[in-house]
Protein backbone atom coordinates (compact mmCIF):
# COMPACT_ATOMS: atom_id res chain seq x y z
CA UNK A 1 0.00 0.00 0.00
CA UNK A 2 2.73 2.39 -0.30
CA UNK A 3 1.01 4.46 -2.85
CA UNK A 4 -1.74 4.87 -0.31
CA UNK A 5 0.94 6.20 1.87
CA UNK A 6 2.44 8.62 -0.24
CA UNK A 7 -1.00 10.46 -1.47
CA UNK A 8 -1.73 10.60 2.36
CA UNK A 9 1.39 11.91 2.95
CA UNK A 10 0.90 14.57 -0.08
CA UNK A 11 -2.40 15.52 0.90
CA UNK A 12 -0.71 16.37 4.38
CA UNK A 13 2.09 18.50 2.86
CA UNK A 14 0.03 20.09 0.26
CA UNK A 15 -3.09 20.59 3.14
CA UNK A 16 -0.79 21.65 6.42
CA UNK A 17 2.50 22.23 5.98
CA UNK A 18 3.53 26.16 5.76
CA UNK A 19 7.07 25.68 5.58
CA UNK A 20 8.09 23.73 2.58
CA UNK A 21 11.56 23.07 4.37
CA UNK A 22 9.87 20.92 7.76
CA UNK A 23 10.44 17.55 7.49
CA UNK A 24 7.66 15.47 7.27
CA UNK A 25 7.68 11.91 6.87
CA UNK A 26 5.41 8.30 7.22
CA UNK A 27 5.99 8.79 11.14
CA UNK A 28 6.08 12.48 11.59
CA UNK A 29 3.69 13.29 14.57
CA UNK A 30 1.12 15.48 12.95
CA UNK A 31 -1.21 16.14 15.66
CA UNK A 32 0.44 15.97 18.67
CA UNK A 33 3.75 17.95 16.92
CA UNK A 34 0.98 20.70 16.05
CA UNK A 35 0.72 19.97 12.14
CA UNK A 36 -2.74 19.52 11.80
CA UNK A 37 -5.31 20.87 14.87
CA UNK A 38 -8.28 18.82 15.77
CA UNK A 39 -10.13 21.07 13.75
CA UNK A 40 -8.38 20.68 10.48
CA UNK A 41 -8.44 16.81 11.29
CA UNK A 42 -12.01 17.06 10.38
CA UNK A 43 -11.00 18.32 6.49
CA UNK A 44 -7.93 15.43 6.49
CA UNK A 45 -11.15 12.91 7.21
CA UNK A 46 -13.50 14.05 4.69
CA UNK A 47 -10.63 13.76 2.14
CA UNK A 48 -9.94 10.65 3.13
CA UNK A 49 -13.71 9.46 2.84
CA UNK A 50 -13.72 10.85 -0.60
CA UNK A 51 -10.87 9.53 -1.56
CA UNK A 52 -11.72 5.90 -0.53
CA UNK A 53 -15.13 5.66 -0.56
CA UNK A 54 -15.55 5.06 2.92
CA UNK A 55 -17.05 6.17 6.23
CA UNK A 56 -14.96 6.68 8.84
CA UNK A 57 -17.10 6.31 12.06
CA UNK A 58 -16.25 10.28 14.51
CA UNK A 59 -15.49 7.77 17.37
CA UNK A 60 -12.51 6.16 14.97
CA UNK A 61 -11.13 9.34 13.53
CA UNK A 62 -9.44 10.14 17.50
CA UNK A 63 -6.20 12.54 17.16
CA UNK A 64 -4.22 8.82 18.29
CA UNK A 65 -5.22 7.76 14.62
CA UNK A 66 -5.02 10.44 13.19
CA UNK A 67 -1.10 11.48 14.49
CA UNK A 68 1.24 9.47 11.53
CA UNK A 69 0.51 9.07 7.74
CA UNK A 70 1.10 5.68 8.81
CA UNK A 71 -1.61 5.19 11.79
CA UNK A 72 -3.65 6.61 8.80
CA UNK A 73 -2.91 4.11 6.40
CA UNK A 74 -4.12 1.71 8.91
CA UNK A 75 -7.35 3.30 9.92
CA UNK A 76 -8.27 3.64 6.25
CA UNK A 77 -7.65 0.06 5.52
CA UNK A 78 -10.15 -0.99 8.05
CA UNK A 79 -12.70 0.26 6.50
CA UNK A 80 -11.96 -0.41 2.46
CA UNK A 81 -13.80 -3.04 1.66
CA UNK B 1 -16.31 15.40 51.79
CA UNK B 2 -15.59 13.57 48.32
CA UNK B 3 -11.90 15.03 47.60
CA UNK B 4 -10.15 12.33 48.93
CA UNK B 5 -6.39 11.63 48.66
CA UNK B 6 -6.69 9.63 45.23
CA UNK B 7 -8.42 12.94 43.90
CA UNK B 8 -5.96 14.87 45.10
CA UNK B 9 -3.26 12.72 43.40
CA UNK B 10 -5.04 12.69 40.01
CA UNK B 11 -4.36 16.59 39.93
CA UNK B 12 -0.94 16.45 41.46
CA UNK B 13 0.10 14.53 39.21
CA UNK B 14 -1.34 16.77 36.01
CA UNK B 15 0.32 19.15 37.83
CA UNK B 16 3.68 17.74 37.97
CA UNK B 17 3.78 16.84 34.25
CA UNK B 18 3.34 20.50 33.51
CA UNK B 19 6.15 21.54 35.88
CA UNK B 20 8.26 18.76 34.66
CA UNK B 21 7.78 20.13 30.79
CA UNK B 22 8.51 23.59 32.07
CA UNK B 23 5.23 24.79 30.98
CA UNK B 24 4.27 26.01 34.87
CA UNK B 25 3.01 29.76 34.79
CA UNK B 26 3.50 31.65 37.21
CA UNK B 27 2.04 35.19 37.98
CA UNK B 28 4.39 38.09 38.63
CA UNK B 29 2.90 40.41 41.13
CA UNK B 30 2.94 44.35 40.09
CA UNK B 31 2.65 46.91 42.99
CA UNK B 32 2.16 49.69 40.73
CA UNK B 33 -0.23 51.02 37.91
CA UNK B 34 0.25 49.74 34.38
CA UNK B 35 2.28 51.70 32.40
CA UNK B 36 5.15 51.90 30.94
CA UNK B 37 7.46 52.21 34.43
CA UNK B 38 6.46 49.37 36.91
CA UNK B 39 7.14 47.44 40.35
CA UNK B 40 7.45 44.27 39.90
CA UNK B 41 7.75 41.28 43.00
CA UNK B 42 9.34 38.51 41.25
CA UNK B 43 9.62 35.23 42.06
CA UNK B 44 6.69 35.80 45.01
CA UNK B 45 8.37 37.01 47.99
CA UNK B 46 11.35 38.87 46.10
CA UNK B 47 12.52 42.39 46.54
CA UNK B 48 9.97 44.72 44.46
CA UNK B 49 12.20 46.22 41.47
CA UNK B 50 11.39 48.81 38.98
CA UNK B 51 11.11 47.72 35.17
CA UNK B 52 10.06 48.85 32.03
CA UNK B 53 7.51 47.11 30.91
CA UNK B 54 7.07 45.77 27.12
CA UNK B 55 5.31 43.17 27.12
CA UNK B 56 1.70 44.49 28.17
CA UNK B 57 -1.36 44.91 25.80
CA UNK B 58 -1.00 49.01 26.58
CA UNK B 59 -0.86 49.79 23.04
CA UNK B 60 -1.77 53.67 23.38
CA UNK B 61 -0.55 53.80 27.23
CA UNK B 62 -4.36 54.93 27.95
CA UNK B 63 -4.74 52.07 31.06
CA UNK B 64 -3.55 54.76 33.70
CA UNK B 65 -4.68 57.92 32.09
CA UNK B 66 -5.45 60.50 33.75
CA UNK B 67 -8.81 61.79 32.03
CA UNK B 68 -9.81 58.22 31.84
CA UNK B 69 -9.36 57.22 35.38
CA UNK B 70 -11.27 60.76 36.37
CA UNK B 71 -14.01 59.70 34.18
CA UNK B 72 -14.02 56.33 35.68
CA UNK B 73 -14.38 58.22 38.87
CA UNK B 74 -17.16 60.33 37.71
CA UNK B 75 -19.11 56.99 36.71
CA UNK B 76 -18.99 55.51 39.91
CA UNK B 77 -20.37 58.56 41.70
CA UNK B 78 -22.77 58.54 39.25
CA UNK B 79 -24.09 55.55 38.31
CA UNK B 80 -22.45 53.37 40.88
CA UNK B 81 -20.71 50.37 41.28
CA UNK B 82 -22.65 47.30 39.78
CA UNK B 83 -25.85 46.50 38.45
CA UNK B 84 -26.39 42.99 39.93
CA UNK B 85 -28.33 42.42 36.55
CA UNK B 86 -27.68 40.77 32.95
CA UNK B 87 -28.43 43.29 30.61
CA UNK B 88 -31.49 42.43 29.73
CA UNK B 89 -33.21 41.91 33.24
CA UNK B 90 -31.91 45.36 34.63
CA UNK B 91 -28.47 46.19 34.01
CA UNK B 92 -28.65 48.21 31.24
CA UNK B 93 -27.71 52.21 31.61
CA UNK B 94 -27.96 54.71 29.54
CA UNK B 95 -24.27 54.97 28.97
CA UNK B 96 -24.46 51.15 27.93
CA UNK B 97 -26.21 52.24 24.65
CA UNK B 98 -23.79 55.39 24.74
CA UNK B 99 -20.74 53.24 24.66
CA UNK B 100 -22.92 50.82 21.87
CA UNK B 101 -23.41 53.51 19.86
CA UNK B 102 -20.08 55.06 19.94
CA UNK B 103 -18.54 52.17 18.95
CA UNK B 104 -20.66 51.26 16.16
CA UNK B 105 -19.62 55.24 14.79
CA UNK B 106 -15.68 54.33 16.06
CA UNK B 107 -16.12 50.94 14.02
CA UNK B 108 -18.32 52.29 11.16
CA UNK B 109 -20.68 49.85 11.54
CA UNK B 110 -24.24 49.16 12.13
CA UNK B 111 -25.12 48.35 15.47
CA UNK B 112 -23.10 47.08 18.13
CA UNK B 113 -23.57 44.87 21.29
CA UNK B 114 -21.68 45.23 24.53
CA UNK B 115 -20.06 41.50 26.42
CA UNK B 116 -18.63 40.91 29.10
CA UNK B 117 -15.06 40.26 27.47
CA UNK B 118 -14.07 39.71 24.09
CA UNK B 119 -13.20 36.42 25.15
CA UNK B 120 -17.29 36.07 26.01
CA UNK B 121 -18.06 38.09 22.41
CA UNK B 122 -16.02 35.65 20.66
CA UNK B 123 -17.93 32.26 22.68
CA UNK B 124 -21.38 33.92 21.96
CA UNK B 125 -21.34 35.17 18.18
CA UNK B 126 -21.25 32.20 16.42
CA UNK B 127 -23.79 30.05 17.85
CA UNK B 128 -26.20 32.61 17.78
CA UNK B 129 -25.68 33.57 14.12
CA UNK B 130 -24.94 30.06 12.33
CA UNK B 131 -26.84 26.76 12.17
CA UNK B 132 -25.23 23.28 11.05
CA UNK B 133 -26.49 24.05 7.29
CA UNK B 134 -23.42 26.98 7.46
CA UNK B 135 -19.88 26.48 7.82
CA UNK B 136 -17.11 28.40 9.15
CA UNK B 137 -13.57 29.02 7.48
CA UNK B 138 -11.14 30.16 9.59
CA UNK B 139 -7.32 31.07 9.27
CA UNK B 140 -5.19 28.58 11.57
CA UNK B 141 -3.78 31.09 13.34
CA UNK B 142 -6.97 32.51 15.08
CA UNK B 143 -7.11 33.44 18.64
CA UNK B 144 -8.30 30.22 21.08
CA UNK B 145 -11.65 31.94 22.27
CA UNK B 146 -12.37 31.81 18.48
CA UNK B 147 -11.53 28.66 18.59
CA UNK B 148 -13.43 28.00 21.80
CA UNK B 149 -16.62 29.80 20.23
CA UNK B 150 -16.61 27.96 16.83
CA UNK B 151 -16.42 24.59 19.51
CA UNK B 152 -19.95 25.89 20.78
CA UNK B 153 -21.25 26.64 17.51
CA UNK B 154 -23.03 23.60 15.05
CA UNK B 155 -21.89 24.67 11.72
CA UNK B 156 -19.41 22.46 9.95
CA UNK B 157 -15.80 24.10 10.79
CA UNK B 158 -12.93 24.07 8.00
CA UNK B 159 -9.63 25.88 8.09
CA UNK B 160 -7.02 27.38 5.72
CA UNK B 161 -3.46 28.20 5.69
CA UNK B 162 -2.91 31.16 7.83
CA UNK B 163 -3.19 33.94 5.28
CA UNK B 164 -3.19 32.47 2.43
CA UNK B 165 -5.71 33.76 0.24
CA UNK B 166 -5.39 31.48 -2.84
CA UNK B 167 -6.36 28.06 0.09
CA UNK B 168 -9.33 30.71 1.22
CA UNK B 169 -10.45 30.62 -1.79
CA UNK B 170 -10.15 26.97 -2.87
CA UNK B 171 -12.40 26.48 0.43
CA UNK B 172 -14.95 28.79 -0.73
CA UNK B 173 -15.32 26.53 -3.72
CA UNK B 174 -15.56 23.53 -1.39
CA UNK B 175 -18.55 24.85 0.82
CA UNK B 176 -20.39 26.77 -2.21
CA UNK B 177 -23.36 24.33 -1.29
CA UNK B 178 -23.60 26.19 2.66
CA UNK B 179 -26.65 28.17 3.48
CA UNK B 180 -24.07 30.77 4.86
CA UNK B 181 -20.58 30.84 5.10
CA UNK B 182 -18.04 32.91 7.45
CA UNK B 183 -15.03 33.75 6.44
CA UNK B 184 -13.07 34.19 9.98
CA UNK B 185 -9.70 35.91 11.08
CA UNK B 186 -7.74 38.00 13.56
CA UNK B 187 -7.23 41.39 12.35
CA UNK B 188 -3.88 41.41 13.93
CA UNK B 189 -2.21 37.82 14.96
CA UNK B 190 -1.47 38.01 18.29
CA UNK B 191 1.80 36.03 18.30
CA UNK B 192 3.62 37.24 15.01
CA UNK B 193 1.92 40.62 14.92
CA UNK B 194 1.07 40.58 11.58
CA UNK B 195 -2.46 41.93 10.06
CA UNK B 196 -4.78 39.86 8.19
CA UNK B 197 -5.21 40.59 4.46
CA UNK B 198 -8.52 42.15 4.53
CA UNK B 199 -8.64 43.71 0.99
CA UNK B 200 -8.38 40.31 -0.80
CA UNK B 201 -10.20 38.20 1.87
CA UNK B 202 -13.11 41.03 1.28
CA UNK B 203 -13.08 40.70 -2.62
CA UNK B 204 -12.90 36.85 -2.33
CA UNK B 205 -15.98 37.03 0.06
CA UNK B 206 -18.02 39.02 -2.24
CA UNK B 207 -17.19 36.64 -5.14
CA UNK B 208 -18.51 34.08 -3.23
CA UNK B 209 -20.91 35.40 -1.17
CA UNK B 210 -19.70 34.46 2.08
CA UNK B 211 -19.46 37.03 5.84
CA UNK B 212 -16.94 38.10 6.73
CA UNK B 213 -15.68 38.10 10.51
CA UNK B 214 -12.47 39.99 11.96
CA UNK B 215 -11.35 39.84 15.78
CA UNK B 216 -9.25 43.38 16.02
CA UNK B 217 -8.75 43.15 19.44
CA UNK B 218 -5.10 43.21 18.76
CA UNK B 219 -5.81 46.43 15.97
CA UNK B 220 -8.82 48.81 17.44
CA UNK B 221 -7.63 52.31 18.36
CA UNK B 222 -4.27 52.42 16.30
CA UNK B 223 -4.15 49.97 13.48
CA UNK B 224 -5.57 52.10 10.44
CA UNK B 225 -4.87 56.44 9.38
CA UNK B 226 -7.03 57.14 12.31
CA UNK B 227 -7.32 53.53 14.47
CA UNK B 228 -10.54 52.52 13.23
CA UNK B 229 -8.69 49.22 12.60
CA UNK B 230 -7.44 46.61 10.38
CA UNK B 231 -10.65 47.18 8.16
CA UNK B 232 -9.11 50.66 7.91
CA UNK B 233 -5.75 50.06 7.06
CA UNK B 234 -6.72 47.57 4.16
CA UNK B 235 -9.71 50.09 2.84
CA UNK B 236 -12.47 47.80 3.60
CA UNK B 237 -14.30 50.35 5.87
CA UNK B 238 -18.06 49.11 5.76
CA UNK B 239 -17.50 45.41 4.27
CA UNK B 240 -16.47 43.52 7.26
CA UNK B 241 -19.91 41.98 8.60
CA UNK B 242 -18.48 40.72 11.90
CA UNK B 243 -15.94 42.87 14.31
CA UNK B 244 -15.47 41.65 17.29
CA UNK B 245 -12.97 43.68 20.19
CA UNK B 246 -11.85 44.36 23.46
CA UNK B 247 -11.75 47.10 25.85
CA UNK B 248 -9.13 45.31 27.19
CA UNK B 249 -5.93 46.47 25.73
CA UNK B 250 -5.83 49.56 23.56
CA UNK B 251 -8.98 51.02 24.68
CA UNK B 252 -8.47 51.45 28.13
CA UNK B 253 -7.24 48.18 28.83
CA UNK B 254 -9.92 47.51 32.06
CA UNK B 255 -12.16 45.18 30.62
CA UNK B 256 -14.92 44.28 28.10
CA UNK B 257 -15.76 43.77 24.45
CA UNK B 258 -18.22 43.74 21.61
CA UNK B 259 -19.93 42.42 18.44
CA UNK B 260 -20.23 45.09 16.48
CA UNK B 261 -21.23 44.97 12.42
CA UNK B 262 -24.60 44.23 10.74
CA UNK B 263 -27.36 44.91 12.73
CA UNK B 264 -29.54 41.89 12.22
CA UNK B 265 -26.17 40.01 13.65
CA UNK B 266 -26.13 42.34 16.43
CA UNK B 267 -29.78 41.72 17.10
CA UNK B 268 -29.08 38.17 16.89
CA UNK B 269 -26.92 38.22 19.61
CA UNK B 270 -29.22 40.23 21.57
CA UNK B 271 -31.77 37.42 21.24
CA UNK B 272 -29.32 34.28 21.55
CA UNK B 273 -25.94 34.69 22.91
CA UNK B 274 -25.44 32.98 25.86
CA UNK B 275 -22.66 34.92 27.60
CA UNK B 276 -24.50 38.10 26.78
CA UNK B 277 -28.04 36.59 28.06
CA UNK B 278 -26.33 34.77 31.09
CA UNK B 279 -23.99 37.07 32.33
CA UNK B 280 -23.92 40.49 33.77
CA UNK B 281 -23.24 43.34 32.50
CA UNK B 282 -19.89 45.97 32.40
CA UNK B 283 -19.55 47.52 35.37
CA UNK B 284 -20.52 51.35 34.62
CA UNK B 285 -17.04 52.26 36.09
CA UNK B 286 -15.62 50.51 32.75
CA UNK B 287 -18.00 51.94 30.45
CA UNK B 288 -17.40 55.24 31.49
CA UNK B 289 -13.52 54.89 31.30
CA UNK B 290 -14.30 53.25 27.74
CA UNK B 291 -16.49 56.66 26.63
CA UNK B 292 -13.89 58.99 27.94
CA UNK B 293 -10.66 56.73 25.74
CA UNK B 294 -13.32 57.02 22.79
CA UNK B 295 -13.41 60.87 22.98
CA UNK B 296 -9.78 61.42 23.27
CA UNK B 297 -9.30 58.84 20.28
CA UNK B 298 -11.78 60.48 18.15
CA UNK B 299 -10.28 63.99 18.74
CA UNK B 300 -6.88 63.43 17.64
CA UNK B 301 -4.68 60.43 16.09
CA UNK B 302 -2.11 62.00 18.14
CA UNK B 303 -1.06 58.76 20.43
CA UNK B 304 -1.77 56.63 17.44
CA UNK B 305 1.24 58.61 15.80
CA UNK B 306 3.08 58.20 18.58
CA UNK B 307 2.70 54.39 19.37
CA UNK B 308 3.65 54.31 15.21
CA UNK B 309 6.99 56.41 15.44
CA UNK B 310 7.52 54.52 18.49
CA UNK B 311 7.48 50.86 16.74
CA UNK B 312 9.66 52.17 13.91
CA UNK B 313 11.99 52.90 16.48
CA UNK B 314 11.64 49.96 18.11
CA UNK B 315 11.90 47.83 15.10
CA UNK B 316 15.09 49.57 13.41
CA UNK B 317 17.11 49.52 16.69
CA UNK B 318 16.60 45.39 17.03
CA UNK B 319 17.08 45.13 13.76
CA UNK B 320 20.50 46.91 13.50
CA UNK B 321 21.01 45.02 17.13
CA UNK B 322 21.16 41.86 14.63
CA UNK B 323 18.10 40.39 16.00
CA UNK B 324 15.71 38.02 13.86
CA UNK B 325 12.64 39.86 14.02
CA UNK B 326 8.93 38.64 12.38
CA UNK B 327 7.99 41.17 9.75
CA UNK B 328 5.47 43.61 10.25
CA UNK B 329 4.52 47.32 11.01
CA UNK B 330 2.32 46.62 13.94
CA UNK B 331 3.13 47.15 17.64
CA UNK B 332 3.40 43.63 18.00
CA UNK B 333 6.85 43.00 17.64
CA UNK B 334 8.32 39.14 18.09
CA UNK B 335 12.55 38.54 18.69
CA UNK B 336 12.50 35.35 17.37
CA UNK B 337 14.94 33.17 19.20
CA UNK B 338 13.40 29.30 18.01
CA UNK B 339 14.96 27.50 21.01
CA UNK B 340 12.56 27.65 24.27
CA UNK B 341 14.81 27.50 27.02
CA UNK B 342 16.75 30.30 25.61
CA UNK B 343 13.68 32.13 25.08
CA UNK B 344 13.27 31.70 28.71
CA UNK B 345 16.63 32.19 29.44
CA UNK B 346 16.82 35.29 27.76
CA UNK B 347 13.59 36.50 29.25
CA UNK B 348 15.00 35.55 32.84
CA UNK B 349 18.00 37.71 31.79
CA UNK B 350 16.65 40.42 30.56
CA UNK B 351 14.72 40.93 34.16
CA UNK B 352 18.02 41.11 35.89
CA UNK B 353 18.27 44.09 33.16
CA UNK B 354 15.14 45.65 34.36
CA UNK B 355 13.54 44.84 31.21
CA UNK B 356 9.90 43.25 31.42
CA UNK B 357 9.07 40.76 28.21
CA UNK B 358 7.95 37.30 28.24
CA UNK B 359 9.23 34.28 26.42
CA UNK B 360 6.71 32.29 24.37
CA UNK B 361 7.21 28.99 23.06
CA UNK B 362 5.27 25.47 22.02
CA UNK B 363 2.31 25.22 22.99
CA UNK B 364 1.52 28.43 22.55
CA UNK B 365 3.53 29.00 19.34
CA UNK B 366 4.21 26.23 17.21
CA UNK B 367 7.17 23.93 17.93
CA UNK B 368 10.86 25.69 17.25
CA UNK B 369 9.37 29.14 16.91
CA UNK B 370 10.23 29.99 20.49
CA UNK B 371 10.45 34.17 20.99
CA UNK B 372 10.31 36.97 22.96
CA UNK B 373 7.48 38.85 22.02
CA UNK B 374 7.71 42.53 22.69
CA UNK B 375 5.02 45.14 22.59
CA UNK B 376 5.31 49.20 21.98
CA UNK B 377 2.74 51.18 23.46
CA UNK B 378 2.29 55.48 23.37
CA UNK B 379 3.13 54.80 26.75
CA UNK B 380 7.15 54.35 26.03
CA UNK B 381 9.26 57.27 25.43
CA UNK B 382 12.22 57.20 23.95
CA UNK B 383 14.49 56.81 26.70
CA UNK B 384 12.72 53.88 28.04
CA UNK B 385 12.87 52.15 24.33
CA UNK B 386 17.20 53.02 24.04
CA UNK B 387 17.08 51.34 27.65
CA UNK B 388 15.42 48.32 26.51
CA UNK B 389 17.60 47.99 23.72
CA UNK B 390 20.58 48.42 25.42
CA UNK B 391 19.29 45.78 27.45
CA UNK B 392 18.64 43.58 24.39
CA UNK B 393 22.06 43.89 23.36
CA UNK B 394 23.87 42.99 26.21
CA UNK B 395 21.74 39.83 26.50
CA UNK B 396 22.09 38.87 22.88
CA UNK B 397 25.48 39.61 22.97
CA UNK B 398 25.90 36.91 26.78
CA UNK B 399 23.90 34.28 24.02
CA UNK B 400 26.07 35.16 20.80
CA UNK B 401 23.27 35.53 18.57
CA UNK B 402 23.63 39.12 17.76
CA UNK B 403 24.12 39.06 14.15
CA UNK B 404 23.08 35.26 13.59
CA UNK B 405 20.55 34.09 10.71
CA UNK B 406 17.50 32.07 11.86
CA UNK B 407 19.59 28.50 10.50
CA UNK B 408 22.77 29.85 12.79
CA UNK B 409 20.38 30.33 15.90
CA UNK B 410 18.75 26.83 15.12
CA UNK B 411 22.53 25.24 15.08
CA UNK B 412 23.74 27.01 17.83
CA UNK B 413 20.83 26.02 20.32
CA UNK B 414 18.67 23.58 18.73
CA UNK B 415 15.05 23.50 18.11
Amino acid sequence: MAEMKDIVLEYVREEYMEDEDEELNYDTPLISGGIVDSFSMVSLKRFLENKYNIQIPDEKATPEAFDTVNSIVALVQEYIK
Amino acid sequence: MAYSDRVRGVFGSQLDEIREKGLFKQERFIHSAQAADIEVEFPSGADVRKVINICANNYLGLSSHPDVVKAAHEGLDSRGYGMSSVRFICGTQDIHRQLENKMTEFLGTEDTILFPSCMDANAGVFEAVLTSDDVMISDRLVHASIIDGMRLCSAQHDTFKHSNVEHLEKKLQLHADKRLKLVINDGVYSMDGDAARLDEIAELCEKYDAMLFVDDSHASGFIGKTGRGTHEKCGVMGKVDIITTTFGKALGGASGGCVSGRKEIVEMCRQKARPYLFSNTIAPVVVSGVLKVLDILSASTERRDKLEANTAYWRKGLTEAGFVLKEGDTPIVPVMLFNAKLAQDFSRDLYEEGIYAIGFFFPVVPNGQARIRTQISAGHEINHLDKALDAFRKVGKKHGILGLSKGEIIDKYGL
